[in-house]
């Protein structure tokens, strides 16, 4: 093995991948958070810069790179410095298993890995160390609360989430992202028709992951201020918005991956197909935060432990039932 | 040369934060100084081709069980200042015992006659695991989920009492 190239190409990929996610997540997602926020609740969104006000985010980054990063006097500056760093590295991470697409024979992914939903999820549980150390370094008591509830919320729907995995790996009978889009063929063969129940669940749970309304506990401005993020500003900021969006489109791409079929689909380029099931759950996700309240502490610890995981592990049951028989 | 310098890399990676570990004056810093440590050792993991278990090391070691750690410092009265101090009187027993330990340990390893044949690794190790798991092991496996029920019910029946 050529150990310069290898490396070579893992910063290569790297460079790449959050170019294209600053870009398609976090800049072209707030744009079109905010555009559909505005559409659902009758008044215009951002207007004024650029032609319908398309450049509105691009104006908002400048704005934020130029800031200053204030770092608290009373904050543990190191652990309150790499905080955001996490957040943004666990986001990008979970890209390395989704396959966009395919051209030829080769399917774009950067890495085919054979433990690829196992890895997603790993990663997926890192962003909250991240979230934890980032509010507890803050020093602020909102902050904290913050954290803290972040923490509850994201071990609780880990393991329903863990759930409709295992239950997609036992369908398609691989770990590996390209085998389960493999392993869904035609249009009945996708898994959310075959895997419906775990669909509802995974998505139930990616919502909750991410940190959005319903469950945006964590952040909760009418109770916390801004949650984990009050003390941050600047580029700090934007690095937790971009490890936040850059995971919620990782979802979307999940979602896509498991039970959509992936890059599949008649007539236009599987590129095209992928993008096109990826913006209809990010859609999904933001009809989703602009329509419904938030949820209580008491209430979304109960969704995850008293329904969604006895029905992700009955459903198991019955997959393997069926698989089996 | 390349994995030889991978390994020193990845020791490094587990070595230097498991000494912040057990030196820090902060109790918070220590117990993020362990998810350095642990995916260091997720790192050795994948050089020795384990990918399964490296990609459970990060789940339930840095995802979820120095999480739970934070979870319990953060929720100790007194424990959520950041100027918090912890002092260690113990100092010379403990450099006593890891020191006899790692004797112990290395002493047993340089003895035991590891067996190095030509035997062929499964192309994945996840569905081996599972295999052997539900198996030849399933006995060692039910006692395991047995202790874990029981520290479960343990911990309800403590926080119960309170009431």
């Amino acid at each position: 093995m050529n150990w310069g190239a290898e490396i070579a190409k893992a910063v290569l990929a790297a460079v790449g991948m959050f170019t294209f996610l600053a870009i398609v997540a976090a800049m072209f997602g707030v744009l079109l958070e905010r555009k559909i926020g505005g559409w659902i609740q009758s008044r215009l969104g951002p207007k004024h810069v650029g032609p319908q006000g398309v450049l509105q985010t691009l104006a908002d980054t400048l704005k934020l790179l130029q800031k200053e990063n204030v770092t608290p006097r009373a904050a543990d500056a190191l652990i309150f410095n790499t905080a955001p760093l996490v957040v943004a590295t666990a986001g990008l991470m979970g890209w390395l298993v989704i396959p966009f697409g395919k051209i030829g024979e080769t399917v774009l992914v950067v890495r085919d890995l054979n433990i690829g939903i196992l890895f997603f999820a790993a990663m997926a549980s890192m962003t909250v160390i991240g979230i934890l150390a980032g509010g507890w370094a803050s020093n602020n008591k909102y902050s904290l609360l913050g954290a803290l509830r972040s923490a509850s919320q994201m071990i609780s729907y880990e393991l329903p989430m863990g759930m409709a995995l295992v239950a997609v790996a036992m369908e398609a009978g691989t770990l590996s992202t390209v085998g389960i889009v493999r392993a869904q063929d035609g249009w009945m063969g996708s898994f959310v028709f075959r895997q419906f129940p775990a669909f509802v669940i995974f998505m139930i749970a990616a919502v909750a992951e991410v940190n959005r309304i319903p469950f945006d506990l964590p952040e909760a401005e009418s109770e916390l201020v801004a949650g984990y993020i009050s003390e941050y500003s600047g580029m700090r900021f934007s690095l937790f918005m971009l490890g936040e969006y850059a995971e919620m489109f990782a979802m979307a791409a999940m979602t896509t991956t498991l039970f959509l079929g992936g890059w599949k689909g008649p007539l236009l380029p599987p590129l095209v197909w992928f993008f096109l099931k990826m913006y209809l759950v990010v859609f999904f996700m933001m009809w989703v935060r602009w329509t419904f309240p938030r949820f209580r502490l008491d209430q979304l610890l109960n969704l995850s432990w008293k329904v969604l995981l006895p029905a992700g592990l009955i459903w198991i049951l019955i997959s393997g039932y069926r698989i089996t028989f | 040369m390349g994995t030889l310098a991978a390994f020193l890399i990845l020791s490094a990676v587990t070595l230097i934060p498991a000494v912040v570990v057990v030196t820090s004056k902060n109790i918070v810093r220590s117990a993020l100084a362990l998810v350095p440590t642990f995916l260091g050792i997720t790192g050795l993991y994948i050089l020795l081709q384990a990918e399964f278990v490296a990609g459970i090391q990060v789940l339930i070691y840095a995802g979820a069980i120095t999480v739970l750690i934070l979870f319990v410092i953060m929720l100790t009265e007194g424990g959520t200042g950041i100027r918090i101090r912890q002092v260690n009187e113990q100092v010379a027993v403990g450099v006593l015992a890891s020191a006899t330990l790692a004797a112990l340990l290395i002493w047993v390893f340089l003895r035991t006659p590891w067996p190095r044949g030509p035997g062929a690794l499964p192309e994945h190790t996840a569905d081996q695991i599972g295999k052997t798991l539900l198996s030849s092991m399933v006995l060692v496996f039910e006692v395991t989920s047995l202790v874990l029920l029981i520290s479960l019910i343990g911990a309800i029946i403590i926080a119960r009492r309170e009431r």
